[in-house]
Protein backbone atom coordinates (compact mmCIF):
# COMPACT_ATOMS: atom_id res chain seq x y z
CA UNK A 1 0.00 0.00 0.00
CA UNK A 2 1.22 3.72 -0.66
CA UNK A 3 -0.25 6.28 0.96
CA UNK A 4 0.90 9.75 -0.78
CA UNK A 5 2.28 12.85 1.60
CA UNK A 6 1.31 15.00 -0.19
CA UNK A 7 -0.64 18.04 1.23
CA UNK A 8 -4.69 18.16 -0.47
CA UNK A 9 -4.67 21.28 -2.40
CA UNK A 10 -8.52 22.31 -1.42
CA UNK A 11 -8.73 24.58 0.99
CA UNK A 12 -5.07 26.19 0.85
CA UNK A 13 -5.24 29.49 1.51
CA UNK A 14 -3.06 32.04 0.06
CA UNK A 15 -0.94 33.91 3.36
CA UNK A 16 -1.74 30.67 5.34
CA UNK A 17 1.17 29.88 7.63
CA UNK A 18 1.90 25.95 7.28
CA UNK A 19 4.95 25.28 9.51
CA UNK A 20 7.17 27.28 11.48
CA UNK A 21 10.71 26.41 13.29
CA UNK A 22 13.53 27.76 15.02
CA UNK A 23 16.79 26.30 14.37
CA UNK A 24 20.10 26.54 16.49
CA UNK A 25 23.30 26.38 15.16
CA UNK A 26 26.20 25.80 16.51
CA UNK A 27 30.14 25.06 15.86
CA UNK A 28 29.53 21.49 15.52
CA UNK A 29 26.34 21.82 13.36
CA UNK A 30 28.79 23.39 10.96
CA UNK A 31 31.17 20.25 11.42
CA UNK A 32 28.35 17.85 10.47
CA UNK A 33 27.07 19.86 7.91
CA UNK A 34 30.56 19.91 6.35
CA UNK A 35 30.80 16.47 6.69
CA UNK A 36 27.65 15.41 5.17
CA UNK A 37 27.73 17.97 2.06
CA UNK A 38 31.53 17.96 1.31
CA UNK A 39 31.91 21.27 1.71
CA UNK A 40 34.83 22.28 4.03
CA UNK A 41 35.53 25.91 3.16
CA UNK A 42 37.73 26.69 6.27
CA UNK A 43 35.56 29.84 6.57
CA UNK A 44 32.97 27.36 7.79
CA UNK A 45 35.11 25.98 11.26
CA UNK A 46 37.69 28.31 11.35
CA UNK A 47 38.05 31.72 12.90
CA UNK A 48 41.44 32.30 11.88
CA UNK A 49 40.91 31.79 7.88
CA UNK A 50 37.43 33.66 8.09
CA UNK A 51 38.70 36.96 9.85
CA UNK A 52 41.47 36.87 7.09
CA UNK A 53 38.92 37.03 4.53
CA UNK A 54 37.26 39.87 6.57
CA UNK A 55 34.07 38.05 8.29
CA UNK A 56 33.52 38.88 11.51
CA UNK A 57 34.13 35.44 12.30
CA UNK A 58 33.11 31.79 11.54
CA UNK A 59 29.52 31.26 9.30
CA UNK A 60 27.52 29.06 8.80
CA UNK A 61 27.34 27.35 5.04
CA UNK A 62 24.68 29.22 3.03
CA UNK A 63 23.73 26.08 2.06
CA UNK A 64 22.85 24.68 5.62
CA UNK A 65 20.70 27.39 6.26
CA UNK A 66 19.04 26.98 2.76
CA UNK A 67 18.96 23.03 3.57
CA UNK A 68 17.02 23.67 7.02
CA UNK A 69 14.34 25.78 6.01
CA UNK A 70 13.86 23.08 3.46
CA UNK A 71 13.14 20.53 6.16
CA UNK A 72 10.57 23.13 7.82
CA UNK A 73 8.52 23.28 4.24
CA UNK A 74 9.33 19.21 4.65
CA UNK A 75 7.44 18.92 7.50
CA UNK A 76 4.39 20.52 6.10
CA UNK A 77 5.01 19.06 2.56
CA UNK A 78 6.28 15.47 3.35
CA UNK A 79 9.33 13.96 1.95
CA UNK A 80 10.09 14.19 -1.69
CA UNK A 81 7.69 16.48 -2.30
CA UNK A 82 8.90 19.91 -3.63
CA UNK A 83 9.83 20.05 -6.86
CA UNK A 84 11.45 23.70 -7.00
CA UNK A 85 13.01 25.57 -4.14
CA UNK A 86 15.46 29.00 -4.86
CA UNK A 87 16.75 31.49 -2.26
CA UNK A 88 19.25 34.47 -2.14
CA UNK A 89 21.99 34.38 0.41
CA UNK A 90 21.86 37.80 1.81
CA UNK A 91 22.99 38.00 4.97
CA UNK A 92 26.19 35.67 6.43
CA UNK A 93 25.01 33.85 9.99
CA UNK A 94 27.92 34.16 12.53
CA UNK A 95 28.33 31.06 14.69
CA UNK A 96 29.81 31.93 18.09
CA UNK A 97 32.52 29.49 20.01
CA UNK A 98 30.98 28.51 22.52
CA UNK A 99 26.94 29.66 22.02
CA UNK A 100 24.74 28.98 18.84
CA UNK A 101 22.99 31.33 16.57
CA UNK A 102 19.22 30.95 15.93
CA UNK A 103 17.38 31.07 12.78
CA UNK A 104 13.37 31.56 13.02
CA UNK A 105 11.90 30.06 9.78
CA UNK A 106 8.43 30.84 8.85
CA UNK A 107 6.65 28.65 6.10
CA UNK A 108 3.68 30.67 4.32
CA UNK A 109 1.63 29.88 1.07
CA UNK A 110 2.81 32.82 -1.57
CA UNK A 111 0.84 31.07 -4.58
CA UNK A 112 -1.50 28.98 -5.48
CA UNK A 113 -1.53 27.10 -9.10
CA UNK A 114 -4.93 25.67 -9.58
CA UNK A 115 -4.57 23.87 -13.18
CA UNK A 116 -0.65 22.23 -11.70
CA UNK A 117 -2.15 21.76 -8.45
CA UNK A 118 0.87 23.21 -6.53
CA UNK A 119 1.36 25.89 -3.96
CA UNK A 120 4.07 28.25 -3.88
CA UNK A 121 5.71 28.01 -0.42
CA UNK A 122 7.69 31.34 0.58
CA UNK A 123 10.12 31.45 3.57
CA UNK A 124 10.90 33.94 5.73
CA UNK A 125 14.55 33.17 7.68
CA UNK A 126 15.66 35.45 10.21
CA UNK A 127 18.25 35.58 12.65
CA UNK A 128 17.57 38.31 15.18
CA UNK A 129 16.72 41.66 12.94
CA UNK A 130 18.34 40.58 9.86
CA UNK A 131 16.38 38.30 7.36
CA UNK A 132 19.05 35.89 5.96
CA UNK A 133 17.63 34.49 2.53
CA UNK A 134 15.89 36.65 -0.05
CA UNK A 135 13.76 35.00 -2.88
CA UNK A 136 13.11 31.86 -0.48
CA UNK A 137 10.56 30.05 -2.51
CA UNK A 138 9.66 26.28 -2.66
CA UNK A 139 7.21 24.72 -4.90
CA UNK A 140 5.29 21.86 -3.01
CA UNK A 141 3.31 19.29 -5.13
CA UNK A 142 -0.07 18.86 -3.91
CA UNK A 143 -2.77 15.92 -3.91
CA UNK B 1 43.31 37.53 -11.91
CA UNK B 2 39.76 38.71 -12.45
CA UNK B 3 37.15 35.82 -13.63
CA UNK B 4 37.35 35.36 -17.31
CA UNK B 5 34.46 36.52 -18.64
CA UNK B 6 34.90 34.73 -21.72
CA UNK B 7 34.25 31.43 -20.03
CA UNK B 8 30.41 31.66 -20.19
CA UNK B 9 29.33 28.54 -21.85
CA UNK B 10 31.89 26.09 -21.17
CA UNK B 11 30.76 22.64 -20.02
CA UNK B 12 32.41 20.23 -17.63
CA UNK B 13 31.93 16.40 -17.48
CA UNK B 14 29.85 13.84 -17.93
CA UNK B 15 32.01 12.78 -14.74
CA UNK B 16 31.96 9.59 -12.93
CA UNK B 17 28.52 8.45 -11.63
CA UNK B 18 27.70 9.28 -8.14
CA UNK B 19 25.93 6.64 -6.38
CA UNK B 20 23.15 7.87 -3.67
CA UNK B 21 23.59 5.63 -0.58
CA UNK B 22 21.19 5.01 2.87
CA UNK B 23 23.71 5.99 4.84
CA UNK B 24 24.87 9.46 3.03
CA UNK B 25 20.97 10.44 2.71
CA UNK B 26 20.44 9.74 7.10
CA UNK B 27 23.58 11.80 7.85
CA UNK B 28 22.36 14.79 5.19
CA UNK B 29 18.80 14.33 7.09
CA UNK B 30 20.93 14.36 10.27
CA UNK B 31 22.50 17.59 9.40
CA UNK B 32 19.51 19.71 8.00
CA UNK B 33 17.34 18.34 10.65
CA UNK B 34 15.12 16.83 8.14
CA UNK B 35 13.02 14.55 10.56
CA UNK B 36 10.74 12.69 7.97
CA UNK B 37 11.16 8.49 8.39
CA UNK B 38 10.91 8.59 4.57
CA UNK B 39 15.01 9.47 4.72
CA UNK B 40 15.84 7.22 7.38
CA UNK B 41 13.53 4.05 7.34
CA UNK B 42 13.08 1.92 3.87
CA UNK B 43 9.88 0.55 5.03
CA UNK B 44 8.53 4.48 6.09
CA UNK B 45 10.41 5.15 2.60
CA UNK B 46 8.37 2.68 0.23
CA UNK B 47 5.00 3.28 2.08
CA UNK B 48 5.15 6.79 0.81
CA UNK B 49 5.91 5.36 -2.62
CA UNK B 50 9.25 5.74 -2.98
CA UNK B 51 11.69 2.79 -4.11
CA UNK B 52 14.04 3.42 -1.29
CA UNK B 53 14.93 5.93 1.03
CA UNK B 54 14.35 9.51 -0.32
CA UNK B 55 16.52 12.61 -0.09
CA UNK B 56 16.13 15.70 0.97
CA UNK B 57 15.61 18.82 -0.56
CA UNK B 58 18.74 20.15 -1.30
CA UNK B 59 20.57 16.90 -1.10
CA UNK B 60 21.45 17.64 -4.78
CA UNK B 61 24.14 20.01 -3.78
CA UNK B 62 26.25 17.02 -2.31
CA UNK B 63 26.24 15.80 -6.29
CA UNK B 64 26.67 19.27 -7.87
CA UNK B 65 29.52 21.08 -5.69
CA UNK B 66 31.37 18.11 -6.84
CA UNK B 67 30.80 19.30 -10.38
CA UNK B 68 30.99 22.86 -9.43
CA UNK B 69 34.59 22.41 -8.53
CA UNK B 70 35.75 21.43 -11.73
CA UNK B 71 34.80 25.11 -12.47
CA UNK B 72 36.32 27.15 -9.62
CA UNK B 73 39.33 24.99 -10.14
CA UNK B 74 39.65 25.69 -13.84
CA UNK B 75 42.62 28.38 -14.42
CA UNK B 76 41.37 29.29 -17.54
CA UNK B 77 37.62 30.19 -15.70
CA UNK B 78 40.19 32.26 -12.43
CA UNK B 79 37.84 31.94 -9.41
CA UNK B 80 40.11 33.20 -6.80
CA UNK B 81 38.32 30.46 -3.96
CA UNK B 82 39.22 32.66 -1.10
CA UNK B 83 37.03 35.68 -2.38
CA UNK B 84 34.09 33.38 -3.15
CA UNK B 85 30.61 34.01 -1.67
CA UNK B 86 28.01 32.11 -2.44
CA UNK B 87 24.93 34.27 -3.78
CA UNK B 88 22.02 32.24 -4.94
CA UNK B 89 20.77 28.53 -5.37
CA UNK B 90 17.84 26.95 -6.87
CA UNK B 91 17.14 23.18 -7.45
CA UNK B 92 14.50 22.08 -9.83
CA UNK B 93 13.76 18.27 -9.42
CA UNK B 94 12.21 16.50 -12.34
CA UNK B 95 11.61 13.39 -9.32
CA UNK B 96 13.35 13.50 -5.83
CA UNK B 97 16.85 10.95 -5.64
CA UNK B 98 16.72 7.96 -3.77
CA UNK B 99 19.14 5.98 -2.75
CA UNK B 100 20.33 3.72 -5.60
CA UNK B 101 20.57 6.19 -8.30
CA UNK B 102 23.54 6.50 -9.75
CA UNK B 103 23.85 10.10 -10.82
CA UNK B 104 25.77 11.46 -13.78
CA UNK B 105 25.90 15.36 -14.07
CA UNK B 106 27.46 17.48 -16.49
CA UNK B 107 27.93 21.35 -15.51
CA UNK B 108 27.26 24.62 -18.54
CA UNK B 109 28.43 28.06 -17.35
CA UNK B 110 25.58 29.79 -18.30
CA UNK B 111 26.36 33.29 -17.14
CA UNK B 112 29.20 35.49 -15.98
CA UNK B 113 28.29 39.31 -15.67
CA UNK B 114 30.70 41.47 -14.05
CA UNK B 115 30.51 44.90 -12.09
CA UNK B 116 31.84 46.93 -9.25
CA UNK B 117 35.19 44.40 -8.61
CA UNK B 118 32.52 41.48 -8.31
CA UNK B 119 31.70 38.94 -11.16
CA UNK B 120 28.84 36.65 -10.56
CA UNK B 121 29.31 33.20 -11.88
CA UNK B 122 26.19 31.06 -12.73
CA UNK B 123 26.67 27.45 -13.30
CA UNK B 124 24.29 24.96 -14.09
CA UNK B 125 24.65 21.33 -13.02
CA UNK B 126 22.47 19.00 -14.90
CA UNK B 127 21.85 15.32 -13.55
CA UNK B 128 21.01 12.16 -15.20
CA UNK B 129 19.93 8.80 -13.37
CA UNK B 130 21.81 5.56 -14.95
CA UNK B 131 18.98 5.61 -18.00
CA UNK B 132 20.05 9.01 -19.12
CA UNK B 133 16.10 10.69 -17.83
CA UNK B 134 16.79 13.55 -15.97
CA UNK B 135 16.58 14.05 -12.32
CA UNK B 136 17.74 17.75 -11.36
CA UNK B 137 18.52 21.12 -12.42
CA UNK B 138 20.44 22.94 -10.09
CA UNK B 139 21.77 26.86 -10.45
CA UNK B 140 24.16 28.40 -8.59
CA UNK B 141 25.54 31.75 -8.53
CA UNK B 142 29.22 32.36 -6.92
CA UNK B 143 29.74 36.27 -6.69
CA UNK B 144 33.69 36.43 -6.70
CA UNK B 145 35.46 39.51 -5.48
CA UNK B 146 38.27 40.60 -7.14
CA UNK B 147 41.36 40.79 -4.66
CA UNK B 148 42.55 44.12 -3.63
Amino acid sequence: MTESTSPSFDGLEVGQVVATREVAFTRASLVRYAGASGDFNPIHYNDVVAQEVGLPGVIAHGMLTMGAAASVVEEWAGAGNVSDYQVRFTRPITVPNPGEAVIAVTAKIGALDEERRTARVDLTVQHGEARVLGKAQAVVDCE
Amino acid sequence: MPVNPEAVGRSYGPFEPYEVTRVKIREFADAVDAFSGAHRDVAVANAEGFADLVAPTTFAVVIAQRAEFHVVTDPEVGVDFSMVVHADERFTHVRPLVAGDVITTTVHIDSITQRAGISMVTTRSELADADGAPVSTVLSTLAVREAA
